[in-house]
């Protein structure tokens, strides 16, 4: 069974008022347990207001969203616990910080699922350590963190409530190039172990062409594609027309194969696009 | 949502209302303020209101925006009008225990009733049809005068304009904030008082971080843009009186004395 | 005027109170020319938005000097006419915008100069077609995109008629979209209105765009050259946490393995010209 299944989703901001505004129609996503999904769309595509609904913060104006088969929706006051199964990191989280130190405002999620002092004082230390964070910091004050730990406790104080499906709305925006790439690593490693389903929303292919299983591509509230990354990035074309980019490499090997140099476009990274072409100078 | 508010919001236009010195609108507002509570009947009341929607409609903007602006103080209206049900003489119309519904009391909350809206719908026209920098501006001018007692109008404007700037940044902010605490399970719905305040420490705290870091940005970005206070300062739309705005004080002027004759002629229907 | 600023050996501290207190700024001097479109590159923390704000006099030097057209910085004389000649532009375009309407909020530089009225519409007319918003002049800024805000942040810079404009990360929060708006936008101004340019960035894809790179690391100049030049380095930009285009890591990687390309491209049009060059040649030779 996957894990989230959505039916006919629609949304619409400011029902029924002159400002009415449809953000998202027709929506049919189907994810499966363990997968690792990229969400890309150009800003006001509805990726944003995709992800909000999926964890209960908002709710659907039509259709219906499943986790585990269950709607979501079912019991309206019981939406607190899909949200602690649906783990949220938005953008900038490190502006949601406000405990005394970075320990207690980790365990803020934890507390508010009512688990006991000893288990969220492990669920804080794995946490802590998942995103890279020292030990030491967990006494200080968040606001005397740098720009980087402080992204880090964030997104731990959405780990340590150990969802079964994280979702995370740009996490490396504003960080720069080794910041990121840590963080990405750092995610990975994360799925790796916990073998959760992460969904990341980015406006960097490099970013998501490394780490994603699968891509889903937004386009004026619409779902476009939900494939393969192979198979998204192979629709440079049809990407472009939305506004959207294929990664650099990819689009290289395409050039050279639109000038009638067969290479094997579909690749992701530096490393196979040297390994191809290195391939097809030893073999002429 | 908390960004659905209306009430005091720009809405740009080109009517005769929009075209009117920003001090005219601000000291005919308080005119107008004023003559409602003058009313004594309906008659004059009626004028007033009906001058009103007059004013209103000539702003050329969806009457809609208007009731929209209502909506925000609703309760306050009907609030003040349920009340005034029950306080007024007369006779007698429906008794239950120590409350009685009089006809007094009836013509009390109607009257009430029309009055704050007529007070709200028509303070929404100023600040619908002039823009906040204009506002601000017209303000310092009409405040001159307590310069002289060493009042800092020119700060005080300033703050205003800021204000009024950032109120949308920061309404937009406390949502994202309330969504992110959401997600981590912030109950902010149910409970009793004390732990709804507590509830609130998780979106005040980084509100009020945030706040602090935009102000350091926003004085640095003033500085890089030469600001040294009121002295020296020139402005883009300098505001003048025209022959519109002798117009709208005539036109106040005779509703105001219709107002005034009407209380004279015609007895009293509140006290 | 070739050294249009000069900065001469800046040292600069946080906390001057607290004796070890960590130097954001260790030694630097640049020379920026008239008419110039300079990058300052770096990974967060290496001092290069400290070193922005010191090119108008917002920080000054602990010790060493900014000179900005023959005036010391430090100069409490010339603040305002240092200001008006090189503006500042931050990250966060939200946090600039002083007026609830965009044609005011561009006025409002011009306002505190003193300049009249009429030359002050004129300007601000001309400041918001120049980023290309002028159809937005009677909006609020609220309404607005991101990239289409730092534009609006940029005409207030304009109109205020500066001979250089610097730019702290203005397209670090912004989406794809916003960030080419926003290097179009100081491109043209660059190149269409001979405004210097200084553009502190950490995206490699817009240091390209510029006539010279400078590339900052623990408050000091580690190298600077043309882009070229810089990009060539690849190990020494991996090194320092910066970002190397794929298309140049890939012809570098070629270039280790003794392939013939040149030394450094720089986007992916030269990358594949390069690729066709030795792909074709190798063919004929079958």
């Amino acid at each position: 069974m996957s894990v989230i299944k959505t039916e006919n989703l629609k949304f619409v901001y400011g029902a029924e008022t002159s400002f009415e505004k449809v953000a998202l129609s027709d929506v049919n996503i189907e994810i499966e347990h363990g997968e690792f999904v990229g969400i890309i769309g150009h800003t006001g595509s509805g990726k944003s207001t995709l992800v909000q609904l999926l964890n209960g913060l908002l709710k659907p104006t039509e259709g219906k969203i499943y986790l585990d088969g269950k709607d979501i929706w079912e019991n309206p006051k019981k939406i607190r616990n899909v949200r602690f199964k649906v783990g949220m990191v938005f953008q900038y989280p490190e502006y949601q910080l406000f405990e005394e130190t970075v320990y207690k405002d980790i365990s803020f999620g934890p507390k508010n699922m009512g688990l006991s002092d000893e288990e969220i004082d492990e669920r804080v230390h794995t946490s802590a350590e998942f995103v890279g964070l020292k030990e030491e910091l967990l006494q200080k004050s968040p606001f005397e963190l740098s720009g980087g730990e402080k992204r880090r406790a964030a997104i731990a104080g959405v780990i340590a409530m150990d969802p079964d499906v994280l979702i995370l709305d740009e996490p490396t925006a504003g960080l720069d190039p080794l910041g990121r790439d840590v963080l990405l690593s750092q995610i990975q490693e994360y799925h790796n172990i916990r073998k959760n389903t992460i969904l990341l929303v980015s406006h960097s292919m490099e970013d998501i062409a490394r780490i994603a299983d699968r891509i889903l591509v937004m386009n004026h509230g619409h779902k476009v594609m939900l494939d393969t990354t192979e198979n998204v990035f192979s629709k440079g074309s049809e990407l472009e027309k939305m506004g959207l980019r294929v990664p650099q490499i990819t689009k290289i090997m395409m050039l050279l194969r639109q000038n009638g140099i067969n290479v094997d476009s579909t690749v992701l990274t530096v490393e196979q696009g040297f390994n191809e072409i290195v391939k097809y100078l030893g073999s002429n | 949502m908390v960004r659905d508010i209306t009430l005091g919001q720009f809405m740009p236009g080109k009517s005769f209302i929009h075209r009117l010195d920003a001090r005219s609108k601000i000291v005919l507002l308080l005119a107008y303020i004023i003559f409602i509570f003058v009313c004594q009947n309906y008659i004059s009341l009626l004028l007033i209101a009906l001058s009103s929607l007059f004013i209103i409609l000539s702003t050329k903007i969806s009457f809609k925006l208007y009731l929209k602006s209502m909506k925000v103080i609703l309760f306050v209206v009907v609030f003040t009008g349920i009340l005034n049900l029950f306080y007024g003489s007369g006779q007698v119309l429906f008794e239950w225990g120590f409350l009685k519904i009089t006809e007094g009391g009836i013509n009390n909350a109607i009257f009430i009733t029309i009055r704050i809206a007529t007070l709200v719908m028509i303070s929404s026209v100023l600040t619908f049809t002039t823009s906040p920098t204009d506002l601000t501006d017209a303000l310092e001018r009409l405040m001159k005068p307590l310069s002289y007692l060493h009042i800092k109008t020119h700060e005080i404007a300033m703050m205003m304009t800021i204000a009024m700037r950032f109120i949308p940044t920061l309404l937009e902010e406390t949502d994202k904030i309330m969504n992110a605490q959401k997600a981590r399970g912030a109950d902010m719905e149910s409970g009793n008082i004390f732990q709804r305040i507590k509830a609130l420490i998780p979106i005040l705290i980084p509100l009020f971080v945030s706040s602090f870091r935009r102000a350091n940005d926003l004085a640095m970005a003033m500085e890089c843009r030469c600001y040294n206070g009121g002295n020296g300062r020139t402005r883009m739309r300098v505001l003048h009186y025209t022959k519109l705005d002798l117009f709208a004080l005539i036109f106040s002027v005779v509703i105001f004395a219709g107002v005034i004759l009407c209380n004279i002629y015609f007895p009293a229907t509140v006290k | 005027m070739n050294n249009f600023i000069q900065v001469n050996d800046v040292y600069f501290q946080y906390d001057t109170d607290e004796e070890n207190s960590k130097f954001a700024l260790n030694g630097i001097s640049m020379n920026i020319s008239k008419g110039e479109f300079v990058a300052i590159v770096g990974h967060n923390g290496s001092g290069k938005s400290t070193l922005a704000k010191h090119f108008n006099s917002i920080y000054l030097p602990t010790t060493g000097n900014v000179i900005v057209d023959g005036m010391n910085t430090k100069d409490d004389e010339h603040i305002f006419d240092i200001r008006k000649k090189v503006g500042l532009v931050l990250q966060n375009p939200d946090n600039q915008i002083v007026a609830g309407i965009v044609e005011e909020d561009v006025a409002f530089g011009c306002e505190n100069l003193g300049i009249p009225p009429a030359e002050i519409r004129q300007r601000v007319d001309n400041s918001l077609k120049a980023v290309d918003m002028y159809d937005y002049r009677r909006h609020s800024p609220d309404k607005l995109s991101g990239g289409q805000k730092q534009r609006v942040a940029i005409a207030g810079i304009i109109a205020m008629e500066p001979e250089c404009i610097v730019l702290d990360e203005p397209t670090a929060m912004l989406d794809p979209q916003g960030r080419e708006e926003v290097i179009s936008t100081i491109t043209k101004l660059n190149k269409e209105y001979g405004i210097t340019i200084i553009l502190i960035t950490h995206y490699m894809e817009e240091a390209v765009m510029a006539d010279r790179v400078i590339m900052m690391d623990s408050g000091k100049v580690l190298t600077e050259g043309t882009p070229r030049e810089v990009f060539s380095q690849v190990e020494l930009l991996k090194k320092h946490r910066l970002d190397v285009p794929q298309a140049t890591e890939l012809i570098y990687k070629l270039k280790g393995c003794g392939f013939e390309v040149p030394d450094c491209v720089l986007n992916e049009e030269e990358c594949v010209q390069a690729l066709l060059k030795i792909m074709k040649t190798n063919s004929v030779g079958e």
